[in-house]
């Protein structure tokens, strides 16, 4: 731009390149899997050390992968009475509850149309292996709406072979939403309490409105149930990591 | 006609036209097994799979409590008679490890312990194995185990 005095405009040196490096980022977001937080509560912390150091001894001899849920997991586990000793079931991972050694994770599948839901525990002896056929998230942390759902977003094929996916892409998010069978449900899904983003609401609008009667909109800003645990979070990847590399 | 199906409950493909147009509510499928819970029948015996408009239930279960799990016996009241079933899944979360399916299912029975149908379709659990003396012919015509 040419001035009004006639001189050369002031050299303006270029904006700073801001440099984001990706791969740190990533590794700052690696996945702690939710059994090793401890709840909010009055016990000792030194039974929740003594729990995780167990917890890592059996991560070190029996690979638990990363999984969320909404993946679809195939568990073979150990049994008397089974031929072969062992048993394997293939299903999506609708609940992941539990902490400590006691953490459980629900896994559901429909087999010739009839519904069947097994509860593992994540730290059982009797587990053999746990192969992630399909890793990915839903858009809710409890997918127990599945029960009243249509059953094909239930059925998984038995056989079917695990879904490659590459080292450092992001875990997809499957936004899907799912139709329902008619009323009644097992629960009332629709309730504001639930939160569920995944279901394809095909009621009428007034019974929606209807039910944003029982909503808490207090609930969220609730100082004493705040529980951060983002520090929490480090220390136990600290000593993750330290430990894993043991 | 799914909307009534799903209202009484049950996958009600035997119900018969002149039922269709009543309309009534009813309790969920009870969890595990007591008298006067509705069952299913997964065998592919003729009394099982015949329509009636009445659904079969539970009338006696052969133990202490009563309270049927998977394994036990119970007297069932199907089309005015009374036969006797094998409880093979319910609704009612058990042990770890152990499946829990999404209806009460159940196998017709006679009293020495012959199962009336010859294939069962649905899994069944493998816990019932361990009774291998009492349940052999049963676990003989099962196909599916989970």
């Amino acid at each position: 731009r040419a001035s009004s005095d006639g001189k050369p405009p002031k050299f303006q040196p270029p904006p700073k390149p801001v440099i984001i490096d990706r791969k740190t980022q990533k590794e700052e977001k690696r996945f702690l899997s939710p059994e090793f937080i401890p709840p909010r509560g009055r016990t000792d912390p030194f039974k929740y050390y003594i729990e995780r150091k167990d917890m890592i001894q059996r991560r070190k001899v029996f690979n638990i992968p990363e999984f969320y849920v909404g993946s679809v997991l195939a568990v073979t586990t150990a049994d008397p009475c089974a031929s072969d000793k062992s048993k394997r079931f293939v299903g999506i991972c609708i609940q992941r509850g539990g902490k400590g050694l006691g953490a459980t994770f629900v896994l559901r599948n429909v087999i010739e149309e009839q519904g069947v839901e097994i509860c593992y525990e994540l730290y059982s002896p009797r587990i053999q292996a746990i192969e992630v056929l399909k890793l990915e998230k839903r858009l809710d942390e409890n997918l127990m709406y599945l029960r009243d759902a249509l059953p094909e977003y239930s059925t998984f094929d038995v056989n079917m072979r695990p879904v490659p996916r590459m080292a450092h892409e992001e875990i997809p998010v499957n936004k899907l939403q799912v139709r329902m069978k008619p009323k009644p449900w097992s629960k009332r899904w629709e309730r504001p309490k639930y939160n569920i983003k995944g279901i394809k609401f095909e009621l009428p609008e007034h019974k929606m409105k209807a039910a944003q009667k029982w909503s808490q909109p207090w609930l969220e800003f609730d100082m004493l149930r705040e529980y951060d645990t983002s520090k929490i979070e480090e220390k136990i990847r600290k000593e993750l990591s330290e430990e894993l590399e043991k | 006609m799914a909307l009534l199906n799903r209202r009484l409950g049950l996958p009600l493909t035997h119900l018969t036209s002149a039922v269709i147009q009543r309309q009534f509510s009813v309790t969920g499928a009870c969890r595990a097994i007591q008298k006067l819970t509705r069952v299913r029948v997964v065998d592919n015996s003729t009394l099982g799979n015949t329509p009636y408009h009445r659904p079969p239930k539970c009338i006696h279960v052969y133990n202490k409590t009563g309270v049927g799990k998977v394994g036990d016996k119970i007297l069932l009241a199907i089309k005015g008679e009374k036969k006797k079933a094998l409880i093979v899944g319910h609704k009612m979360p058990g042990p770890t490890m152990t499946p829990r399916f999404d209806s009460n299912n159940v196998v017709l029975i006679e009293d020495n312990g012959n199962p009336i149908g010859t294939r069962i379709k649905t899994p069944i659990p493998y816990t019932l194995r361990k009774r291998e003396g009492e349940f052999s012919k049963v676990l003989a015509i099962a196909r599916n185990f989970v």
